[in-house]
């Protein structure tokens, strides 16, 4: 046989160059979205020189200022409120004697990810037009800052989750020992060690609010435009680099939130 | 242990206490799970009982609802009035939408199981610090917007974008291939989105492999393509299923993609249900449309969980 004698076993023929071309399909086009943000051109495909004026112009916008003001609030809020719902669920939920409904509870925290988003932002759209039409009620921003906050709870909740199934809880029962009151032990033991997955979770319930365009798009009034809607709205005008340099921003505060999870995260395995 | 010492009466106190302990601590867990529960029940159960009411009721003129019982917006799904006799025609212009969607979905989730199976399985037989690389290297994709994505295959494949525009210039044609705002585009624009939603769920199942099974199949003397389709696939078929079901589903209800990429002339299901409750102002039609694609993906998940319960333990 023409096999070689020492033969890799994990190997497959072919199975590199695939993931080769995956990376750089997924790469490829990003790139070269961030690169014309630099073009000095005012058109998007034609490459004249390189400047950065295209990222001054972006950021002295008055439309941006007003979407990124939007953005943030709405964001910040709903990752705060949706990560302390979902570390008091986690708790309430992880390594506890199952008490009845805790199955069901289960299903009802993980349900926004089950949904289609188009679902969801047809459902609040209805939802907010029915108290609205009855009550005469309208939060104004808060209703995006609600409707982001349900589907930032899941997100925040499994790598609590994740890290309270990884916990030593020999710890936990070294304080009990020790004559720590059941909060001492949670405040001075659990709380400590869960921070990491309190943080990559936050991190991630951030992103998701921060990028929402589908349900920020169907349940936003007037005047509540978020930075995916600026660049939705930007879209349909004769296009400049502008949107390609809002983009990149967009992708940096992404790729900066993935790679403090995924450190935080990785901190952890050692 | 010390409780074989003690009384009867004493071990009979011992437990009435710990049964009062074992309720105290599942009210305490209910308590702290409400908060959570509570904002998703309102905002994110009630809105869909709502739009199961909604789907009943008669669509208002200027979008909205009015409160009369009727089964017109199901109806309307495959038949439409006509004007004049009033009867009910055939008109499978929205199953048409439908079985295009899930045409589409379909095709998304084949390819991306293609690229994503070998692309897994190299990630997952790195050395340990390559593979952290590449498993951000995935993650920053399946994070990023989504919005901001397809709009970079947009500028790709634009008239006057970048494969165009190399094609002119090296003369292999002489006037851009139209690609955006077909369907091929919507394609492309899907498997570009989804691609990292079938990549991270296999590389979880793929990672736990135990390559001794492997061994043992060459000791067996399997070839490479038997130990694959016999050993390996088999036994990442959690992470097959889980990968595919994650982008099955947000392929069949995509809204972006097709807005972007179609051009509002080729229609998947999320911007047809998403069109009723803007310039089509019917909104019952939407519920009914919404809940019918909630319905695919309920069947979706039902033979997810049905193939799951079922795994087989190894190792």
């Amino acid at each position: 046989m023409a096999e070689p004698r020492v033969m890799d076993i994990k190997d497959q023929p072919g199975f590199r160059s695939i993931a080769i071309i995956c990376l750089l399909v997924l790469y490829v086009p990003v790139l070269i979205l961030m690169i014309f943000s630099l073009n000095s051109g005012s058109l998007v495909t034609h490459w004249e020189g390189v400047t950065l004026s295209w990222y001054g112009t972006a950021l002295l916008n008055e439309e941006f200022h007003n979407a990124a003001r939007n953005t943030l609030i709405i964001s910040i809020t709903a990752t705060i409120v949706s990560t302390i719902c979902a570390t008091l669920a986690a708790i309430g939920m992880t390594r506890v004697k199952p008490w009845r409904g805790l199955a069901a509870a289960f299903m009802v925290i993980n349900l926004p990810l089950m949904v289609p988003e188009i679902i969801t932002a047809v459902a609040t759209l209805s939802f907010f037009a029915l108290i609205a039409g009855t009550f005469g009620l309208n939060f104004g921003i808060g209703n995006l800052i609600l409707a982001h906050t349900v589907f930032c709870i899941p997100f925040a909740y499994m790598p609590i989750r994740a890290r309270l199934e990884d916990m030593d809880l020999t710890l936990e029962y070294a304080a009990a020992d020790l004559y720590a009151t059941p909060w001492n032990a949670f405040r001075r033991i659990t709380l400590p060690l869960l921070v990491p997955g309190i943080m990559s979770g936050a991190a991630l319930a951030f992103i998701v609010s921060f990028d929402d365009f589908t349900i920020t798009q169907l349940v936003a009034g007037p005047g509540q435009t978020t930075l995916p809607l600026y660049i939705w709205n930007q879209i349909r005008r004769p296009m400049t680099p502008e949107i390609n340099a809002i983009s990149t921003i967009l992708l940096m505060v992404s790729i900066l939130f993935v790679s403090v999870s995924f450190l935080i995260a990785r901190r952890r395995a050692k | 242990m010390t409780t074989a010492t003690l009384s009867p009466i004493a071990l009979s106190k011992a437990a009435s206490f710990e049964a009062q302990a074992v309720k105290a601590s599942a009210r305490r867990n209910r308590l702290l799970s409400l908060p959570a529960l509570i904002i998703i029940g309102i905002f994110g159960v009630l809105p869909l009982i709502i739009i199961c009411v909604y789907s009943f009721l008669v669509a208002a003129p200027y979008g909205g609802v009015q409160w009369q019982f009727s089964t017109d917006a199901y109806l309307n799904f495959l038949f439409q009035r006509d004007i004049f006799d009033d009867t009910l025609q055939f008109t499978p212009d929205f199953l048409v939408i439908y079985l295009r969607s899930f045409l589409f979905a379909v095709v998304t989730t084949v390819i991306c199981l293609l690229l994503g199976f070998p692309t897994a399985y190299f990630m997952a037989t790195r050395p340990p610090a390559q593979r952290n690389w590449w498993v951000l290297l995935i993650t920053i994709p399946f994070w990023s917007n989504l919005l901001v994505r397809t709009l970079a295959i947009m500028f790709i494949i634009r008239d006057e974008g970048l494969i165009n525009n190399a094609l002119l210039a090296l003369g292999v044609i002489d006037k851009p291939i139209t690609m955006l705002y077909t369907n091929f585009a919507i394609q492309l624009g899907l498997l570009y989105a989804f691609l990292p939603f079938m990549v991270l769920p296999l590389y979880s199942s793929l990672e736990k492999l135990d390559f001794r099974l492997v061994e043992a199949a060459y000791d067996l003397y399997a070839t490479r393509r038997q130990v694959l389709w016999r050993v390996i696939i088999p036994l990442s078929k959690p992470g097959i299923i889980a990968g595919c079901l994650l982008v099955f589903i947000p392929a069949l209800g995509a809204y972006v993609t097709p807005l972007i990429l179609g051009g509002g002339i080729h229609l998947m299901i999320g911007d047809l249900i998403a069109q009723q409750f803007g310039s089509g102002r019917n909104w019952p039609l939407g519920c009914a449309q919404a809940l019918i694609l909630m319905a695919a993906v309920l069947v979706a998940l039902f033979f997810y969980v049905r193939n799951t319960s079922g795994k087989v333990q190894h190792g």
